[in-house]
């Protein structure tokens, strides 16, 4: 153990050395190299992109409209199975990969189009938690005093829910919608970023650069957003990689409940929802869509936590 | 000790008492009107006025918040527009289900969690490590409810008439009810006082009624009824529980007295159990507390799958149907629930870890 211990620190140590002699690595290439190291990361990096892709590229890899109903157009039925010629189908059948839902549409193909709407949906819900909340705690950690007080208690009140109960709540107050359920959700993931960024903050302001800034003459203004804030990044980047993956979860469980997405949109927990009385005779119509949520919340997560070890050195033992 | 655990009390009596005003503000801020959602086609102006009155819909939001604290402080919660019952009674109903669900979880996340989390850490850098903590990954990012679904299909239609076939749905058989332990036992109780109603509500725990009343044939029933939605439930959790365990328990093998222990000659197994497991459990603890809330959370999800008459679902009927009274009443008693729970797991945790108290 000991042998092997000092043989790495010496390969580091290398490492150290040669990056003398070439040119100097920024910041950001070191976190580069480390997140490359970690293999869940770049899976996780993986689906990621294979997702994005499949959003961009939606209208060309799929064959139909997604609010195309196929009744008069093709010989098929409601909740067909999935049929692949390759497989085995017979070749007189169309070809419905994942089969057909209750409104004879293309499965597939709104599969394809639903990530589109969770993607989207999972960025803006949290980009608004996270300009609020950095908002919020980078003033609160700053300014301190009866502002902290207060905007921390309300925090503390928001983390008092249960998430998705609070979201519930909410989303009843604005009425369901898909547009209600990101603000529902933004608002419950608020207090993480706040909390986050003011520890960052109150941390960061005590720093003899700070100081220095301050001698300088800069304003308290200028103080958070060029000093303080760039330096607080490293924990807020892997918390919104991590907040993705949880906002899409929450947003599939009330668009199961009838509270996110509508009908006809092809959201994939509307998509399981309006299908969950038929689990039983075809449960191809609440698998796919199921195994997209756990398939993009799962890259989210491992993106999340390769990028934590990657920007984070200290955690990797 | 003593101040500390009085210290933590304090802090949580803010966040109480937001949490009621957040529920109560939330509740008047729903638009349209309770009147016309309530009595639907009978809603006449007239009959509206009337309805208002009696719910005292007319008073100041101020004197309404008022009155709403004081009955929430003893224990009177108002009464369902929709049932026409005590929101109390709703939840001696409601309850014990949703609690019975939760446990179930938990137990299954803890009992499951802990030795996969162990299992991984004794095999590091191995092929059992990654799996696990691959299944692990997998788990976190499971939707509740279609983990739900597809274990009702598999349970109750691809396992059907073998040994492993479970019910896809409901709390009970049809036609089964389960005898209180109070009847069993011919207690003599007074209907409508508390000691009645506090008996119900303890009677309403069914699994923990037919158990110490040996009603084997209706608590294997209830049993087999709550394995799938525990599972469900308890899957997201688990896997929180088996990293936390393993990473903690990596950080502990790694400290001076395990290499003293070993340094005396004590056996790998004890050095694990004795040593290691003991200090490397208490972030265990804090994160069972957190996981509460995602299990009330879930148990909504969870409850609506199986068609299971708890809290979860009580609650989402009473949002659909703007019925204030249990909204408010079912939103401050989970919430409540939530953080009386992360406030016993702070103590336990400053009982167990004594440097935490000094902070």
């Amino acid at each position: 153990m000991g042998t092997k211990k000092t043989v790495e620190i010496l390969e580091a140590n290398l490492q150290d050395a040669n990056m003398l002699t070439e040119k100097p690595s920024s910041q950001w290439a070191l976190t580069l190299r480390r997140f490359r190291g970690r293999r869940s990361g770049m899976i996780g990096l993986g689906i990621v992109t294979f997702l994005i892709i499949i959003a961009v590229f939606a209208p060309m890899i799929s064959p139909y409209d997604p609010n195309e109903v196929l009744i008069g157009k093709e010989d098929v039925g409601p909740r067909e199975k999935p049929c692949v010629h390759i497989f085995g189908c017979d070749p007189d059948q169309p070809q419905h990969i994942l089969g057909t839902d209750a409104n004879v549409r293309d499965e597939y193909t709104r599969i394809v189009f639903g990530a589109r709407v969770s993607l989207t949906l999972g960025f803006f819900t949290v980009t608004i938690a996270l300009v609020v909340g950095t908002f919020f705690g980078a003033i609160a950690g700053y300014v301190g005093g009866w502002f902290d007080n207060v905007t921390m208690r309300i925090m503390d009140v928001i983390l008092g829910f249960p998430s998705l109960l609070l979201a519930l709540v909410i989303v009843s107050v604005l009425g369901p919608g898909l547009q209600n359920a990101l603000i529902a959700i933004a608002v419950v993931s608020i207090p993480a970023y706040a909390r986050v960024t003011r520890a960052q903050v109150l941390s960061i302001k005590e720093t003899d650069f700070v100081a220095a800034s301050k001698a300088l003459g800069a304003s308290g203004r200028q103080i958070i957003i060029r000093r303080v804030l760039p330096n607080a990044l490293t924990p807020l980047v892997v918390l919104a990689t991590l907040g993705v993956a949880t906002a899409i979860l929450e947003a599939a469980g009330l668009s199961f409940l009838g509270l996110g997405a509508q009908p006809p949109l092809a959201e994939w927990g509307t998509m399981l929802a309006t299908e969950r009385n038929n689990v039983f005779t075809s449960p191809h119509l609440v698998f796919f869509p199921g195994l997209m949520i756990m398939i993009t919340v799962l890259g989210f997560n491992l993106m999340g936590d390769g990028l934590r070890d990657a920007l984070d050195p200290s955690l990797n033992k | 000790m003593l101040s500390f655990i009085t210290r933590r009390t304090l802090l949580a009596i803010p966040v109480l008492l937001g949490i009621m005003i957040v529920v109560f503000l939330l509740m008047r801020a729903i638009p349209g009107d309770p009147c016309t959602s309530m009595l639907g086609e009978r809603a006449t102006p007239e009959a509206c006025v009337e309805f208002n009155e009696a719910n005292g819909l007319n008073d100041p939001v101020f004197v309404q918040l008022g009155i709403y604290m004081k009955n929430v402080l003893t224990f009177n919660l108002g009464e369902s527009v929709r049932f026409s019952r005590p929101v109390t009674q709703l939840l001696i109903e409601r309850l014990p289900l949703t609690t019975e669900l939760a446990m179930s979880a938990l137990f299954i996340a803890v009992v499951g969690g802990v030795p996969l989390g162990i299992l991984a850490a004794r095999k590091h850098n191995t092929a059992v490590d990654s799996g696990t903590m691959a299944l692990a990954n997998i788990g976190v990012s499971m939707p509740v409810f279609w983990l739900g679904l597809m274990l009702a299909y598999l349970f109750a239609v691809v396992l059907k008439d073998t040994p492993f076939a479970l019910p896809p749905g409901g709390r009970l058989s049809a036609g089964v009810f389960p005898v209180p332990y109070y009847e069993a036992w011919g207690w003599n109780l007074t209907e409508g006082t508390f000691w009645a109603r506090f008996n119900e509500y303890i009677a309403n725990h069914y699994i923990f009624d037919t158990f110490i009343t040996a009603q084997w044939a209706i608590f294997w029933d209830l049993i087999r009824h709550m394995i799938l939605p525990a599972i469900a439930l308890a899957t997201i959790p688990l896997a929180i529980i088996a990293r936390i365990t393993r990473s903690s328990l990596l950080e502990a093998m790694n400290k001076d007295y395990i290499r003293t222990a070993r340094s005396k000659g004590a056996k790998e197994s004890r050095v694990v159990t004795r040593h290691a497991l003991r200090n490397s459990l208490l972030p265990v603890v804090t994160i069972i507390g957190l996981q509460m809330g995602l299990l009330l959370g879930g148990a909504v999800l969870t409850e609506t799958v199986f068609k299971l008459a708890g809290v979860g679902t009580a609650l989402f009927d009473a949002i659909i149907g703007r019925d204030y009274a249990v909204v408010q009443g079912f939103t401050v008693v989970i919430a409540a629930g939530y953080v009386i729970v992360n406030l016993l797991v702070d103590i336990s945790y400053g009982y167990l870890d004594p440097r935490i108290r000094v902070k």
